[in-house]
């Protein structure tokens, strides 16, 4: 038997519900299993990733964290795959493009009642957020995207399987959806 | 309001009334409140609608589509410098931003006093006397630093556009080589008593067919067949078009040839809706050639006089034809025919689908030939001289003669009448072109030429053209102007159609990415996708046609891009660590993390 591929797995500027829809694959995880091994993911635990076939990234990036993150993907990946509305597009977190910044922390830490103490939080332990959310390809070069927020577990194991078969994926009528 | 909509009435009764208070003639309606009030405000939009009964959205969709039609006042004078790649070559950004500082005015916005606006404009066809601008859509030409200081000395002082030297409006002809057209001494009425001499009016139709004449504005279709289908089709009434919306960047023959020879153009139309038995016409003018209105329509009225137009042309019985003349306002698109019907019909300038074809559903869906304002020229003159005669000029396929637009990096821009087949390089010897790197034919969606091709021909059999011949010396960078043709196509695309209106907004972000230094080989990559989405999913040439400039310059001067990339895989169009600057303002950090180092990808 071949060897198993690598994939990692990782949720930036994104609500985790694209790995909930990759969990709906249900009980192929099992067959998955034995063609593939993950490393970073949520499913493993590990927090970074080593040299891999394959990376999965939902979100979009909204702070220098997730520059780093992506980036790590990017150097470590054969293949890196961007899923979801928020990492083709931004998503949801995007909304808050058409806002400056600066008064968006105003409003939040100093303005609002109730948080951080009348102050905006400068721990250098905290990512600093971008003046804008960018979806991923802006920022490294991306090979496939599989749409939907979030795609279906069905899409999700066409693609995979697709890849892992060695043809272009090709999703198809029905499994295309950009909602 | 109700005030408001009393002090339109007077107006607008008149203007309605002069239109037959018809909502097919809704953009010449706009039009002429536009130039009587500046622009186009709720009030207008509310009497329009009542009036004509349309919805007032129909009306602000409409207006909202053309260029030269503002919904908000845009100053009293409202200055349109030409953009085309030829005016920036002689400067015309450079005078752009001093008569912006004269008239204390940003681009693209009203001075705070109301008094003048300044903005950018598509080719507006005087390319052979650039560079030029409108001002209220008057054509001025030859533009220099003093002229245009002159120009921001006579708005601040608010002296009526008609008491503006008429120097400045001086449009040259710049006939540098004359022919069957331009040398054209013919009387009219000459070519009508020659359609006459050829009897039934089906020899006529074979007789452009035989003559092997073929469309001007660049597709090349055959005439002949054209006027036989849209004769055979059914309909109520039949309607003849002429396309003179010569929007193509580069092109200006057609402003030439209705300066020199309207008579000629109408007698075509003429001669045409004789053969297809129409009885109305139409000239499609572009706005930009708003100064040529009155000598058309004077040239009009003597062919009425004559007895060249109206009841019983003369005085052949029944040959009853009229021709109408509309005006653009401000659109590209509307040069592709099923574009310019809908704009005839008063409506946003979207192409329709293809087919049924004009000929057979046109304007109000009935049968409707619309040729270029070359090809009815060339048509008179083939019943004129019969078709074994005109297919003696030419070649083979390609017959007659074809005017040459000739503009850019020579001492003797101007338009160029030759018989088809001339080479590329004879061209550029006659207008006295040196060093020359590069020829653009038919405009941005035609074909760059480079050096080792200038013994190609100007025909259809090898290089189709519309006319346009714009001349790039090696002084000149070929991406910038590719990069100045996409811009055009991203601010024409109609945004009709999602791959057109996503994709030419998208190609021209990734020619500015890779001006401003952040390009790559995989944003190459990338302009090969986009074009082949294009090319396969647009809904009109525009679209298909959008990705030309780039891939012709990509072809033979890929060292003018490759020299822009940053030699990394991928960069982002963005500074990234330039985004975390209003964080690290709010946060006051500038520690290590606070920052974003471009190396580490």
């Amino acid at each position: 038997m071949s060897k198993k591929l690598r994939v990692a797995t990782t949720s930036l500027a994104g609500c985790f519900g694209c790995h909930m829809s990759f969990l709906d694959i249900d009980e192929r995880l099992f067959p998955l299993l034995e063609l593939v091994e993950f490393d970073r993911s949520p499913l493993t635990d590990i927090k970074h990733c080593g040299p891999c076939d394959i990376g999965i990234v939902e979100g979009g990036i909204c702070n220098a964290e997730n520059v780093h993150v992506l980036r790590e993907f990017r150097k470590n990946c054969k293949i890196l795959i961007a899923i979801g509305a928020c990492a083709i597009n931004g998503g949801l977190p995007a909304q808050r493009n058409h806002l400056d910044l600066g008064s968006c922390m105003t409003e939040v830490y100093l303005t609002e009642p109730g948080l951080a103490h009348g102050h905006i939080p400068n721990d250098p332990e905290l990512p600093l957020p971008l003046d804008k959310v960018h979806p991923l390809h802006e920022v490294v070069k991306i090979d496939y995207f599989i749409p939907g927020c979030p795609p279906s577990g069905d899409a999700i194991w066409k693609f995979l399987t697709d890849l892992i078969a060695g043809k272009t994926p090709e999703l198809g009528h029905g499994r295309i959806k950009y909602d | 309001m109700v005030t408001r909509t009393h002090v339109h009435a007077g107006y607008l009764d008149a203007v309605l009334d002069r239109y037959g208070q018809s909502p097919d003639a809704l953009l010449q309606i706009l039009r002429e409140i536009q130039e009587y009030a500046g622009y186009i405000d709720q009030g207008a939009i509310s009497y329009l609608s009542n009036k004509l009964r349309i919805p007032g959205a129909r009306i602000e969709g409409v207006a909202a589509f053309y260029s030269f039609l503002h919904l908000q006042p845009a100053g009293e004078y409202r200055v349109l410098f030409s953009d085309n790649i030829t005016d920036r070559m002689l400067g015309s950004r450079e005078l752009m931003q001093r008569m912006c500082q004269q008239l204390w005015v940003e681009p693209g916005k009203v001075s705070e006093d109301g008094l003048v606006s300044i903005d950018t404009t598509s080719c507006t066809g005087m390319c052979d006397q650039g560079p030029a601008l409108l001002v209220n859509g008057r054509a001025i030409t030859h533009l220099t630093h003093q002229r245009v200081q002159e120009i921001g000395q006579l708005i601040r002082n608010r002296t009526m556009i008609q008491d503006w030297p008429a120097d400045f409006f001086r449009v040259e002809d710049n006939i540098r080589r004359s022919g069957l057209v331009l040398g054209n001494q013919i009387e009219a009425g000459e070519f009508l008593r020659a359609a006459f001499a050829l009897g039934s009016t089906s020899n006529i139709v074979e007789t452009i067919k035989q003559s092997g004449l073929r469309g001007r504005g660049g597709a090349g279709f055959s005439t002949g067949l054209k006027w036989a289908a849209c004769r055979d089709a059914p309909g109520s009434e039949h309607y003849v078009v002429c396309n003179a919306d010569e929007g193509e960047p580069g092109t200006f023959k057609d402003r030439v040839l209705l300066t020199r020879q309207a008579d000629l153009v109408f007698e075509g139309m003429t001669l045409c809706a004789l053969a297809i038995g129409a009885r109305k016409g139409f000239l499609y003018l572009r706005g930009e050639y708003r100064y040529l209105l009155d000598s058309l329509q004077a040239a009009l009225q003597r062919r009425r006089d004559a007895n060249l137009l109206g009841k019983n042309i003369l005085g052949k019985p029944g040959f009853d034809f009229d021709i109408v003349i509309h005006l653009g306002a401000g659109a590209y698109i509307c040069g592709e025919e099923s574009a310019l019907i809908e704009s005839l019909e008063g409506k946003r300038g979207v192409p329709r689908n293809r087919p049924p074809f004009p000929v057979t559903h046109g304007y109000l869906q009935q049968p409707t030939a619309v040729d270029n304002v070359e090809t009815f020229c060339q048509a008179a003159l083939a019943i004129h001289m019969g078709a074994e005669n005109y297919h003696a000029i030419g070649t083979e396929k390609s017959t007659g003669s074809k005017l040459i637009s000739v503009s850019g990096d020579c001492p003797r821009p101007g338009i160029y009448e030759y018989p088809f087949g001339v080479s590329v390089r004879e061209v550029l010897q006659d207008c006295g072109a040196v060093n020359t790197r590069a020829v653009q034919i038919s405009g941005p969606s035609g074909a760059c030429v480079a050096e080792h091709e200038f013994g190609r021909k100007l025909c259809f059999e090898d290089l189709p053209t519309a006319g346009a011949f714009m001349v790039f010396d090696d002084s000149r960078d070929l991406f910038e102007v590719a990069r100045n043709f996409v811009h055009f196509f991203a601010h024409e695309s109609c945004g009709f159609c999602t791959p057109c209106r996503v994709g030419t907004s998208m190609l021209k972000q990734t020619m500015d990415k890779i001006a401003e230094g952040h390009g790559t080989q995989h944003d190459l990559r990338e302009v090969e996708n986009l074009d082949h989405v294009l090319q396969t999913t647009s809904h009109c040439g525009l679209g298909r046609t959008a990705c030309n400039p780039v891939l012709h310059t990509l072809k033979h001067f890929r060292p003018a891009y490759e020299n822009r990339l940053k030699s990394l895989d991928f960069e982002p169009a963005f500074d990234l660590d330039g985004s975390l600057a209003r964080a690290r303002q709010m946060t006051g950090r500038d520690d290590a993390g606070a920052h974003l180092n471009t190396e580490e990808a």
